[in-house]
C-alpha cells in the first residue's frame, strides 16, 4: 500500500471510528455507504486532503460516490495532484 | 380501481413498494401500530396483535415522564381552551393565526427555560427543521454530536452552512473542530440535552465553556430534558449550572409537558426574532391549537408550583436502574429516567419485548436504523405516575424474561457470542 492511502486509512480510523471500535478497514472498504462515514463528517475528510497534499477538491469531485473507499479517494486526490503539477 | 385493471405505470409502482415493504419485513424491521383504548398513564389497554382484546399493561415506553398527559388540572385547561378560544385558527401566524395565548404561552416558556424570547412551533421537529435555515449560511458552519436526534440532522440538512459533526461527547474532538473551522463567520455547536437513544446527559457545562472560549454559538435540544432535568426541571442548562448561557434551545410539549404536541425555540432575542421572520415551518403552517395551548400552560404552572413530580420520577429512576443492574442485565450508564437494556441483537430485542407484553409489561425493541447495527437494545422510560408497586412488578417480569434468554450477568461479548449481532 502506497503513502497516500496509508495516510487516508489513518485519518478515517482516527477520525471517524470509536476507540472500541476494531473494524478492519482497507483501501476498498465502504466508507460512506458502510456507514462508517456520514455525508454531514465528509468535510473534515476533505480539509485534511486539501491541506495535506495541497490541492483544491471541488464539490464535484468530493461526491459520495468518490469518497466511499480509501482507494477512490486516492485517485481523486492523485488527479488533483497531477493537474497542479 | 382495481388494481388487476390498472395501468402498467401504477401496477409498477405497487410492485416495488411492495417488494420493499417486503423486504422490511422479511428484515424482521416492521414497525407496527399498537393501539391504545385508554388515556396515557402508567397502565393502559393495549390491543395487540391487531384484534386481539385490549390488554392492560405497566407502560415503560411512553415519554410521560411527569405523568401530566392525562392530569385532570391539564385536561380540564384544554377543555377550558377550547371553549374559549375555539378549536382552529384557519391561519398562519403572521395572517390571523395568533391568539393573545400564543404569546402568553411564549412568555411562559422564556421564563420558565431562563431566556429572552421564544416562539412557538407545531412540533419540536418543526423547530429543528426551521432554526438552521433561518439563520445560518454559506459562511458558517454547524458542528453537531455524532448522536443528535434525526430531526436536527434534517434541519441541518435544509441549511446551506457547511456541516460537521464531532465524536459523541469527545470535548477534545469539538475543540478541534472549533479550531479547524475558525476561519467561519459563526460556528454553532450543536447538541441534544439528553440523548434519545442512549440517556445519557451531554456535557453542556464543558460544551459551553468551550464555545464561549472559542467565541462559538451553541444550540441545544433539550426534548428529552425539559421538565424535569434540573433540581427545578428547567433542564440541561441548570442541571449543568449554565443556565442562561445557552444561545438556543429547542424543547417539546410532547413528552414531559402534558404530551401532545408542539414544540418551540427560545433564546437569545436577535436569533429567536430573526426565526419569527423566516422560519419556514412558523410561515407556512398553522401553529398549535388552542386547546394545546391551554393545556401546556397549565402545565408550565403545574410545573412551576412544585418539584415533587420531577422528584418522584428521578427516586424511580434511581429504583429501575439499580433493580435492573442488580438482577443482571447490561444497562447504559447515566442519570436521566430514560434507561436502555442492552441486548445487541435485533432479535433477541424483539423477542425479549413480545415476551415482557406477555408477561404484562409494554416495551419496544429498538435496532437498526433507529440505533447502529449491533447496538439493538430496550428502551426503558421512566414516569412520574409510576408507583413503586409498578416497578417491583416490571422487575420481577424482567428477571423472568432474562432468565428465559439467559442474558443476566452476561458480558455484552456473552450475549453476542449466544445470539449474534
Amino acid at each position: 500500500m502506497d503513502d497516500l492511502r496509508i495516510a487516508i486509512l489513518d485519518y478515517v480510523r482516527r477520525e471517524y471510528l470509536e476507540e472500541d471500535d476494531d473494524r478492519t478497514l482497507t483501501p476498498t472498504t465502504r466508507l460512506i455507504s458502510g456507514g462508517i462515514v456520514d455525508s454531514f463528517s465528509m468535510v473534515s475528510l476533505k480539509r485534511f486532503l486539501e491541506r495535506k497534499y495541497d490541492v483544491k477538491i471541488p464539490d464535484a469531485d468530493a461526491s459520495p460516490e468518490a469518497f466511499d473507499t480509501v482507494d477512490s479517494i486516492a485517485a481523486v486526490v492523485e488527479r488533483l495532484a497531477a493537474v497542479r503539477a | 380501481m382495481d388494481a388487476a385493471v390498472a395501468p402498467p405505470a401504477v401496477a409498477s409502482f405497487r410492485d416495488v413498494y411492495r417488494a420493499e415493504l417486503d423486504a422490511i419485513r422479511s428484515a424482521g424491521l416492521f414497525k407496527e401500530e399498537r393501539l391504545i383504548h385508554d388515556p396515557q398513564g402508567a397502565e393502559i389497554e393495549v390491543e395487540f396483535p391487531a384484534g386481539a382484546a385490549p390488554k392492560k399493561v405497566l407502560n415503560l415506553c411512553a415519554n410521560n415522564y411527569l405523568g401530566l398527559s392525562s392530569h385532570p388540572r391539564v385536561v380540564a385547561a384544554a377543555h377550558a381552551g377550547l371553549e374559549k378560544r375555539g378549536y382552529g385558527m384557519s391561519s398562519v401566524r403572521f395572517i390571523c393565526g395568533t391568539q393573545d395565548i400564543h404569546r402568553e404561552l411564549e412568555r411562559g416558556l422564556s421564563g420558565f427555560l431562563g431566556t429572552e424570547e421564544t416562539l412557538l412551533f407545531s412540533s419540536c421537529l418543526d423547530a429543528n427543521a426551521g432554526v438552521f435555515e433561518a439563520l445560518f449560511g454559506e459562511k458558517d458552519v454547524l458542528i453537531a454530536d455524532r448522536l443528535v436526534h434525526a430531526s436536527i440532522v434534517d434541519g441541518m440538512r435544509l441549511c446551506k452552512a457547511m456541516t460537521d459533526t464531532y465524536k459523541h461527547s469527545d470535548m477534545g474532538h469539538l475543540e478541534e473542530k472549533l479550531l479547524e473551522h475558525a476561519d467561519k463567520r459563526f460556528r454553532v455547536v450543536i447538541t441534544d440535552g439528553v440523548f434519545s437513544m442512549d440517556g445519557d446527559l451531554a456535557k453542556l457545562d464543558e460544551i459551553v465553556a468551550l464555545a464561549e472560549r472559542h467565541g462559538a454559538l451553541t444550540f441545544v435540544d433539550d426534548s428529552h430534558a425539559t421538565g424535569f432535568i434540573g433540581k427545578t426541571g428547567r433542564g440541561t442548562p441548570e442541571h449543568f449550572g449554565v443556565h442562561g448561557r445557552v444561545d438556543l434551545v429547542t424543547t417539546t410539549f410532547g413528552k414531559a409537558l402534558g404530551g401532545a404536541s408542539g414544540g418551540c425555540v427560545s433564546g437569545r432575542k436577535e436569533l429567536v426574532d430573526m426565526c419569527r421572520q423566516r422560519a419556514r415551518p412558523y410561515l407556512f403552517s398553522n401553529t398549535l391549537a388552542s386547546v394545546i395551548v391551554s393545556g401546556t400552560l397549565e402545565v408550565l404552572d403545574l410545573v412551576s408550583e412544585s418539584t415533587e413530580r420531577r422528584d418522584r420520577l428521578e427516586e424511580n429512576t434511581l429504583f429501575w436502574r439499580k433493580g435492573l443492574t442488580e438482577a443482571g442485565f447490561d444497562i447504559k450508564a447515566g442519570a436521566s429516567p430514560i434507561v436502555p437494556v442492552m441486548l445487541y441483537d435485533a432479535k433477541l430485542a424483539q423477542d425479549v419485548a413480545r415476551d415482557l407484553f406477555a408477561e404484562g409489561v409494554y416495551v419496544v425493541g429498538f435496532f437498526f436504523p433507529v440505533v447502529a447495527k449491533g447496538q439493538a437494545r430496550i428502551r426503558t422510560q421512566l414516569s412520574a405516575a409510576h408507583t413503586r408497586a409498578h416497578l417491583e412488578r416490571a422487575l420481577d417480569a424482567f428477571v423472568k424474561v432474562g432468565r428465559k434468554h439467559d442474558i443476566l450477568g452476561k458480558t455484552k461479548a456473552e450475549i453476542v457470542a449466544r445470539y449474534g449481532l
